[in-house]
């Protein structure tokens, strides 16, 4: 399977707003509208609370009361041709639809794996919520060919997730999301507890993951350099909008937005002259 | 005073601290094996100079910081200020302490939540006595306060540390840790915790106060390229050991140890766009082309 | 389809963390990530302080009054507690107010000179408490090493022992019991189960960055624990207080009612041990014993609501309950509502 399809798109939002329904009302989302291809890696970049996590658990209509969608559609164009409203599915719909159609890796996901169970029971229990179908035979060989898909040795099934270093979890935390081969990935900060070294090896085997399913990505971070390293396009958020995108080479060579400058700016290079940022202008309280 | 003419000596010959085969173990609860943090670590930080300690989390960066800081104690080596091994408690530890100060990473837990901002700057001025003659502490923790640009000073002191943002914390750790008139500044990972884009700006302003008072600085990064253009020296930890060091552009651009290269090559870099893409997919096409 | 699974719950159970996230980092953007303005934290400030909790409002008034009652009303009551010339079991009426015992005592009197000794012994045994909770468990915490092995041996053993039990026994080889005796009985009874919780948080604290910042300055050991530790202490410690003091007044109810309170003095104890053993309860002279007994229980209630409330302004998280629920139904009915549309 081939990234190259043609730009066929995966889900759609149009002019979403998330607020949360405290005093006074936060609003966490604004208008935001973006459209996510089938196999692309969508790079979401912005601060904390800039609203990026918010719009993504929103994309997968995970959010919680007081946060409240006030405004706009979110379309999820299924692989079978149909197209899905994903704020019109009912509960049950809803939990057919998520993990099998989207799944999500978050922050500190591999800190949620239950520590006194097996990988092997955490594996088997997506299958027997969204497969009842499945035999354990078929799940026990499906869970195996999962973690080797991802880096882990098949044998540590028997482990358990206190046994694995936090790379291994969040592999694993990785093949959970894979088990249902879904269109889409949503990843809030999969890599920021990891050291550098993990991170990357754990970045390319999303890539090559997707190479072989084709599952589309948002990836959301503060680590600009990175994100513009590994996606296709980017989008950048502040205060709960979408201030600039385009794709990685648009940004990192033509930012338009102050703000995508400023972010720019804060990343020193690594390799490049040693230029502007030594121990040049300071930021003022 | 003659302690003052004393230091006001020292200050202009700049110092030197020392860090002497230093080698601390842990031992491991319930086991009779210990754990080797660090490694036999010896290097010298200068006046006025900046030296960057890299590495990934555990590999005994921290327990460097906490044994300079004398938070740990080190099971062998020695720890020299200006020549002269440094004292363990007493007295003596405490002339070290006004000489050798520390910023922490985490800005929410370096500030005491019940003490307002003035507290934390006034105490090391009245421990170690640094308020010049003529000046009130008030007037002093003001002047510390205006000098990492945390302006209005009278309006910054009462507050408490939770009313303030990680950035402006961080700037009240900074002024703290000068309160006592240090020379060396030990900086454990000073910009990770806060938000990317006010990073360059907190340590632009330690880079600055580090000019003023010719400050001998360790900064303590995982971050290579910060690393790189803040400091003079390099020193890469793995394990335990320093595996690199040398002269930062060196360090960076023509990496010698293994270790060293690896790090590098994890590093994101933007010019790198599209490549790991790249590569990924060429190893399929390789692979399918030996089918 | 049950959806009570490991892995099904994790993604479920996220946004419930990532949501604290985007609020904690989202909300107070304009408070706190921002630079704010002048004019802010005094605002703030007063928000805080301006609307006390009903909890508060009730606790405080319902103790104000008790301890009103023990500081005057032995001034106004017209009789001596200790005045057996008045008929013996008469009801409440218009001379004898709370009526009087088998023994013509006047229970008014009897009542308000008793609750003078139950709040002195219950405050005195709570501050003994407190201080020996600290000694033992701030220390041990903060010091560790040996001296936490010893000291937390000691609580230990002073955990185990029940408490009441061992107040009976002291009280038994102690002849002649002064409030004073009886307060220190109880206060060195009732530590242990605060030390304990003292010295896991003594423990935590040590380990925070700002403590270690101390010790860099050059700080004190003793000043660290003083002023860095305990000040964060402050809510547990008063909380532990005001339990103390509510266990305090129970034991020493409990203690004068076996007949072994302070001697010599009335405490609303010994007024429920003399009516058990002037058969107030088969001669039908209520007011002899629930009047008693329902001021023991109207301290115990105003400290615990005293107790709440700080509990609600210490943590934010329980202080913000109420309007959390709130900004959360309110957020429910709208996307119930929006669905109705959709369906619609």
């Amino acid at each position: 399977m081939s990234v190259d399809q043609k730009r066929e798109p995966v889900i759609t939002a149009r002019n979403v707003s998330i607020e949360y329904e405290v005093e006074p009302v936060v609003k966490a989302v604004r208008d935001v509208s973006l459209t996510l291809y089938r196999g692309e890696i969508l790079g979401l970049c912005g601060e904390s609370g800039c609203g990026k996590t918010t719009l993504a658990y929103g994309l997968n209509r995970l959010l919680r009361p007081p946060a409240l969608m006030t405004g706009g559609e979110i379309v999820f164009h299924d692989k079978s041709g149909t197209d899905i409203d994903v704020r019109a599915l009912d509960d049950q719909q809803m939990r057919a639809f998520r993990w099998d159609k989207v799944s999500m890796v978050f922050q500190g996901a591999m800190n949620s794996l239950n520590p006194v169970i097996k990988i092997r029971a955490q594996l088997f229990d997506v299958f027997t919520t969204h497969r009842p179908e499945m035999g354990n035979e078929e799940k026990e060989k499906r869970s195996r060919e999962l973690l080797g898909l991802v880096g882990v040795d098949p044998d540590r099934i028997d482990s358990y997730a206190h046994e694995l270093s936090g790379g291994m979890r969040q592999r694993v935390m990785i093949a959970m999301a894979l088990a249902l081969e879904p269109q889409l990935m949503i990843m809030d900060e999969p890599t920021t507890a990891l050291d550098v070294v993990v991170q990357r090896e754990i970045i390319r085997e999303i890539m090559r993951l997707r190479e072989i399913f084709g599952f589309a990505v948002v990836f959301i971070t503060h680590d600009l350099p990175m994100l513009l390293e590994i996606s296709d396009h980017v989008a950048v958020m502040l205060d709960g909008e979408i201030v600039e995108r385009g794709t990685s080479e648009e940004i990192y060579t033509n930012a338009q937005h102050e703000y995508t400058r400023r972010l720019l700016s804060s990343f020193p290079s690594l390799t490049g002259e040693r230029g502007g940022f030594v121990r040049g202008e300071e930021e003022v309280a | 005073m003659a302690d003052d003419s004393a230091q006001q000596v020292r200050r202009e010959s700049g110092g030197v601290l020392e860090v002497r085969n230093l080698v601390k173990d842990y031992k491991v609860r319930g086991a009779h094996k210990k754990i080797r943090a660090i490694n036999d670590v010896s290097f010298t930080l200068e006046a006025g100079k900046t030296i960057a300690l890299v590495g990934e989390s555990g590999s005994g960066k921290s327990t460097i910081a906490k044994s300079i800081m004398q938070l740990v104690k080190p099971s062998e080596g020695q720890i020299l200020l200006d020549g002269k091994p440094i004292a363990r408690h007493g007295a003596g530890l405490r002339r070290y302490r006004k000489d050798v100060q520390m910023v922490f990473q985490d800005p929410f837990g370096s500030l005491n939540p019940f003490h307002p901002v003035g507290h934390h700057i006034e105490r090391p001025l009245r421990i170690h006595r640094a308020v010049p003659e003529g000046m009130t502490i008030e007037e002093k923790v003001h002047e510390l306060l205006e000098r990492v640009n945390l302006t209005p000073a009278a309006d910054i002191a009462p507050r408490r540390p939770h009313e303030l943002s990680g950035g402006q914390r961080q700037r009240v750790a900074i002024a703290r840790a000068l309160a006592p008139g240090s020379r060396f500044l030990v900086a454990d990972e000073p910009v990770s915790m806060l938000d990317v884009s006010i990073r360059l700006g907190v340590l632009n302003l330690l880079a600055r106060l580090q000019r003023q008072e010719n400050l001998g600085v360790l900064y303590i990064t995982h971050d290579l390229a910060t690393a790189r253009h803040f400091s003079d020296e390099i020193m890469v930890m793995y394990r335990g050991d320093v595996v690199e060091q040398g002269p930062s552009d060196e360090v960076i651009l023509n990496p010698q140890h293994e270790y060293t290269k690896t790090l590098l090559a994890a590093a994101p870099n933007p010019e790198r766009i599209g490549q790991m893409r790249d590569e990924v997919r060429a190893e399929f096409a390789a692979a399918a082309a030996k089918d | 389809m049950p959806e009570q699974t490991t892995a099904t719950q994790t993604p479920a159970g996220a946004p419930g963390s990532v949501v604290d996230e985007s609020a904690g980092g989202g909300v107070p953007t304009a408070t706190t990530t921002a630079p704010a303005p002048a004019g802010t934290p005094a605002a703030r400030r007063k928000i805080r302080f301006r609307k006390p909790s009903a909890k508060l409002v009730v606790g405080l008034s319902l103790l104000g009054a008790i301890v009103l009652f023990a500081l005057f009303g032995p001034l106004i009551g017209q009789f001596d507690p200790r005045d057996s010339s008045n008929p013996a079991l008469v009801p409440p009426d218009s001379t004898y107010w709370m009526g009087t015992t088998s023994l013509g005592y006047d229970v008014f009197a009897q009542l308000a000179v008793g609750a003078r000794t139950s709040l002195f012994v219950g405050i005195t045994a709570g501050l003994l408490a407190v201080t020996l909770s600290i000694l033992f468990g701030v220390v041990a915490g903060y010091v560790g090493g040996w001296t936490d092995e010893v000291l937390y041996t000691i609580i230990g053993v002073m955990l185990v022992i029940p408490g009441l039990p061992l107040a009976i026994v002291i009280s038994t080889l102690v002849p002649g019991r002064s409030a004073l005796l009886v307060a220190a009985i109880l206060g060195v009874t009732g530590w242990a189960g605060s030390a304990v919780v003292l010295r896991k948080q003594a423990q935590s604290l040590r380990n925070r960055d700002y403590v270690a910042a101390s010790r860099i300055a050059g700080e004190r050991p003793l000043r660290i624990v003083a002023v860095e530790i305990l000040p964060n202490l402050l809510p547990l410690l008063t909380a532990q207080f005001l339990f103390g003091v509510i266990f305090a007044i129970l034991g020493e109810a409990g203690l004068s009612y076996l007949g072994l309170g302070p001697t010599g003095s009335i405490s609303w104890g010994t007024i429920l041990n003399e009516a058990q053993a002037g058969g107030a309860l088969t001669r039908g002279a209520w007011w002899w014993f629930i009047p008693p007994g329902i001021l023991i229980a109207l301290v115990g209630t105003s400290l615990a609501l005293i107790n709440f409330s700080i509990d609600e302004v210490i943590n934010p998280k329980l202080r913000a309950a109420p309007a959390a629920a709130r900004s959360v139904r309110k957020a429910r009915e709208a996307r119930d509502e929006q669905s109705k549309e959709a369906t619609a």
